[in-house]
């Protein structure tokens, strides 16, 4: 047998003309962790895609050799019965069901055909679980009592029972924070030392640069390169600079000419409960302020309650008994409604673009227009449709949309541009204040950077930003001062100077002491 | 504009269009032209008015991505207090028709309101208006047909706009007809110039000049072939008057206006809806409101037109609405679908209707084929738009 377990030979699927991948070559050695790299669009996905059978043997040209043999997967039951498993982004889990119910969907346990063994299932279930750290968990439990976390490792788990010889996990920690990503992480070290291999697709370089064997780098749907542990450099900016074919030497754009002004938002003595339980407080006495041309980071681990807290500021969408006031220019204001919100000129623009901020079928022009539609784009209760094509069109490139038009359906974009249009759509109404939350989540180097242009241009012009992100380089990168949240509360503020990865850690270890005491 | 950017019209929104103009060639071999004499186009047009006016409503409730199961049951028991406070009570015509109207926006807020401040399924809450509408109309009417109702109610639904008939080959023919015909094509042509108008004005991108001239000639062919029919037999029908205000009055409010984008925003996507800033129970609180309303407008038509109020009246007309939307490409989910798509649909299946009641099919079997057309309707649709992702 070759020392690799899977090769990819000049890989070529093309959709309707449009080549998504053309000559692809990947080759993984059994027993290793390989990465695969790239800016989104780059084809990572659709590679793996047509290695697990998604994409039916025929429908692209090249061979997948695995384990010594051509393999001609016509869907994803052929390859999964040759041991190759695929964790998707979007998890594959049926919320109701039990733990073991999920470790086992599609694959249940039986003795007579169609009849489900329980015993089996649970004694199985509980092995499997063991494999992923999660043992402790109660298998009977319904899948959606668990954070999203946990619920990747029980997708590992439902691959584990699958017998997997290679292991496809596709962004796993997009949706995870620190800590939860780590876990996730040793479990793939674990799991090597088994002998499983694994592919991983990820943005988070960091990650991959602790976790990976071999490196390969796709862009525009051509292999770029292959990078092996120990011979090759490693860094992440010279992953980045394979990945966007140039070397990128600042990832966040510096902010020249930008003076802070006066205070334009403070929110003071903010508590929130939460929406099903009157007794749990999830916000406490939190007070901020934010001034014009300034940019604020809200800091913490997931769960501190960052984006609950922008949620119940704008216009009350989250919690239940709010306390507190809001100031805007020095002036109380009433904010009951997302309507009220916006009137007052604050805009938020969600951490969860696709369902919680655009229309994916409708076009660009709809999506950037809608939160503005009642004032800005209509007189009398009529749309005016010239302007809203006007205006699209200027933002377009104004921001650097990519789309050949702005009638094009905003599903069909890339996650930065769909960002965009989201980033668009609250331009629009004209704020005073914006609060981005996880405004690069899951968007490669390239369209970062100009979301990071953009927020920057939002200063310059005098608007206070409030950056929420779950990433602290990009905390350091764009704020100029922090607030660090945790449990809810404000754990402390650091100023630019003050600020870096340990002190917010230090915050919030810190805390967790004071309340331990 | 450097280059002369073109787009081309999207055919699959005219194809229901083609399917209509076909169903009814074929209708008119099998019948020998039966189906295309003056009177059965005016049959036609007052057959359908009430689906038509229906659709319209039914179209906002599948826009948010539900239905509205009650209708057939609201327009039985709006035309039952219309019929009944006429005949029983002695009432003025207006007063009735404005009572009726009363009873059914009440309906249409009663659902509406458990739908949008409760938030109950409007599956269930409908389908509990289906049964209590059926159910008050029965008990209102005493399981008995109110009858007959004076001429000047009939008249809405059965009557004619002024006429002003001369000779005209071996019968005569409605001047009226003809000039509001001559109207309608002239804002037609005049509306379509505009747009290209403002096209060029703003350097948007144009349809191809002979794309848009098809259009317009098959707009105005299927115009002037219905009107030059109505005009050779009694002249406008009241109802068709109605009909299109009303579709004239929807089509604006959900191509034009705020409120109508709303409607579409809230189908697409809710949660984006609403942290767009948009009132998300106001508009389901209003849609159904609507819908109760129309149904009332629906349902003194069809008293009118049967000069009687019958517990059974409007049976399977919501069937008959829900169908005409998807007909006319609007999704199931919600956030797809226009005001002429539903009335196409509607006369797609009127024309079914018609034709196999001319050739003689058993009403069991006309079912069968309007579910099969339903069904194909749909899968094109869906398989269709599948295709160009």
């Amino acid at each position: 047998m070759s020392d690799y377990i899977l090769e990819m030979k000049h890989i070529v699927k093309d959709f309707s003309g449009v080549k998504a991948l053309n000559d692809v070559n990947l080759k993984v050695k059994r027993g290793e962790v390989h990465a695969l790299c790239g800016e989104n669009g780059a084809g990572k996905s659709t590679l793996m895609n047509v290695l697990s059978g998604i994409y039916p043997f025929g429908t692209y040209t090249g061979d997948i050799v695995y384990n010594g043999e051509i393999v001609k997967n016509k869907n994803i039951k052929d390859s999964e019965k040759k041991g190759i498993v695929i964790i998707h982004q979007e998890l594959a889990l049926s919320p109701y069901l039990s733990i073991a119910e999920n470790v086992f969907l599609g694959n249940e346990q039986m003795k007579v055909n169609g009849v489900i063994d329980w015993t089996q299932t649970r004694n199985k279930a509980q092995e499997m679980l063991e494999k992923v750290g999660l043992g402790h968990e109660n298998l009977d439990a319904p899948i959606n009592s668990l954070g999203v976390g946990k619920q990747q490792l029980i997708e590992i788990a439902k691959a584990l029972a699958k017998k997997v010889d290679l292991l496809i996990l596709d962004e796993p920690t997009a949706a995870l924070n620190d800590e939860e990503s780590a876990q996730l992480l040793e479990i793939m070290l674990k799991l090597k030392k088994q002998g499983i291999t694994s592919i991983i697709i990820s943005h988070k370089l960091n990650e991959i640069s602790y976790v990976a064997d071999a490196i390969t780098v796709i862009r525009d749907g051509q292999t770029i390169e292959t990078l092996t542990k120990g011979v090759d450099d490693f860094s992440e900016d010279r992953i980045i600079k394979g990945m966007v074919g140039r070397e990128l030497t600042n990832r966040y754009p510096e902010r020249t000419d930008c003076p802070i002004g006066d205070v334009v938002m403070e929110v003071k003595n903010w508590n929130v409960y939460h929406p099903e339980d009157p007794h749990r407080q999830v916000l406490k006495d939190i007070n901020i302020k934010v001034r014009a041309g300034e940019v604020v980071g809200l800091a913490g681990l997931m769960g501190a309650g960052r984006t609950e807290f922008a949620m119940s500021v704008f216009g009350q969408q989250y919690g239940q008994k709010i306390t507190g006031q809001i100031l805007m220019h020095g002036q109380q204001v009433e904010i009951k409604s997302v309507k009220d919100a916006i009137a007052h000129k604050i805009a938020y623009t969600s951490e969860d673009r696709k369902n919680y901020g655009l229309i994916l079928f409708n076009d660009i022009k709809w999506n950037m227009s809608l939160a503005a539609l009642r004032g800005y784009f209509s007189k009398n209760g009529i749309v005016d449709e010239n302007k809203e094509v006007l205006e699209a069109e200027n933002y377009k490139k104004r921001i650097n949309i990519k789309s050949h038009s702005v009638h094009q359906e905003v599903g069909s974009l890339s996650g930065g541009n769909q960002q965009k249009v989201i980033l668009a759509k609250w331009m629009l109404t004209e704020p005073d204040v914006l609060i981005l939350d996880e405004p690069t989540r899951g968007i490669d180097v390239g369209a970062k950077y100009e979301i990071y242009c953009a927020i920057n241009d939002l200063a310059k012009s005098g608007k206070a930003v409030i950056v929420i992100s779950s990433e602290m380089p990009e905390i350091l990168g764009t704020c100029d001062r922090t607030y660090v949240l945790n449990e809810g509360h404000i754990a402390g503020e650091l100023s630019k100077e003050d600020l870096s990865q340990e002190k917010i850690m230090k915050c919030i270890m810190q805390d967790n002491n004071r309340k331990g005491e | 504009m450097d280059k002369k950017k073109t787009v081309n019209l999207n055919l699959k929104q005219y194809g229901m269009v083609f399917a209509m103009i076909i169903i009814f060639i074929v209708f008119y071999a099998l019948t020998g032209g039966t189906n295309a004499t003056p009177m059965n186009i005016n049959n036609l047009i007052m057959q359908n008015s009430y689906v038509v006016i229906l659709a319209t409503g039914m179209l906002l409730c599948v826009l948010t991505g539900n239905v509205d199961l009650g209708v057939g049951s609201y327009v039985a028991l709006c035309g039952a207090v219309a019929g009944k406070l006429i005949v029983e009570q002695n009432m003025s015509i207006p007063v009735a028709i404005l009572a009726a109207l009363a009873v059914g926006a009440i309906f249409g807020a009663f659902n509406g309101f458990f739908i949008a401040y409760l938030n109950i399924p409007p599956f269930v809450v409908t389908l509990a208006g289906m049964l209590i509408g059926r159910g008050l109309t029965y008990t209102f009417l005493e399981n008995k047909t109110v009858g007959p109702l004076p001429d000047s109610f009939v008249k809405i639904g059965a009557g004619f706009f002024a006429t002003n008939k001369v000779s005209f080959g071996g019968g005569t023919i409605d001047i009226v007809t003809i000039l509001v015909a001559v109207v309608a094509s002239v804002l037609i042509v005049g509306a379509e110039l505009k747009k290209i108008k403002t096209q060029q004005k703003y350097g948007f991108a144009m349809v191809p000049m002979w794309q848009v001239g098809i259009k317009l000639a098959a707009t105005l062919l299927i115009l002037w072939f219905f009107f030059f029919k109505i005009a050779t037999y009694n002249g406008i029908p009241l109802i068709l008057i109605l009909m299109g205000v009303i579709v004239g009055i929807y089509h604006f409010i959900t191509s034009k206006t705020v409120a109508g984008r709303q409607v579409y925003a809230l189908g697409g996507n809710e949660k984006a809806a609403r942290l767009s800033g948009i009132n998300t129970k106001k508009v389901y609180f209003w849609v159904y409101t609507n819908m109760g309303f129309l149904s009332a407008i629906a349902g003194i038509v069809l008293a009118a037109r049967n000069a009687s109020a019958t517990p059974k009246a409007g049976d399977g007309f919501e069937l008959d609405a829900i169908a005409a939307c998807y007909i006319g490409g609007a999704a199931a989910s919600g956030g797809v679908g226009t005001i002429v798509g539903a009335v196409i649909g509607a006369f797609v299946m009127g024309i079914l209707n018609n034709g196999m009641f001319l050739v003689g099919l058993s009403t069991d079997f006309q079912k069968v084929v309007k579910g099969l057309v339903l069904l194909g309707a749909v899968t094109f649709d869906i398989l269709s738009s599948k295709k160009k992702n």
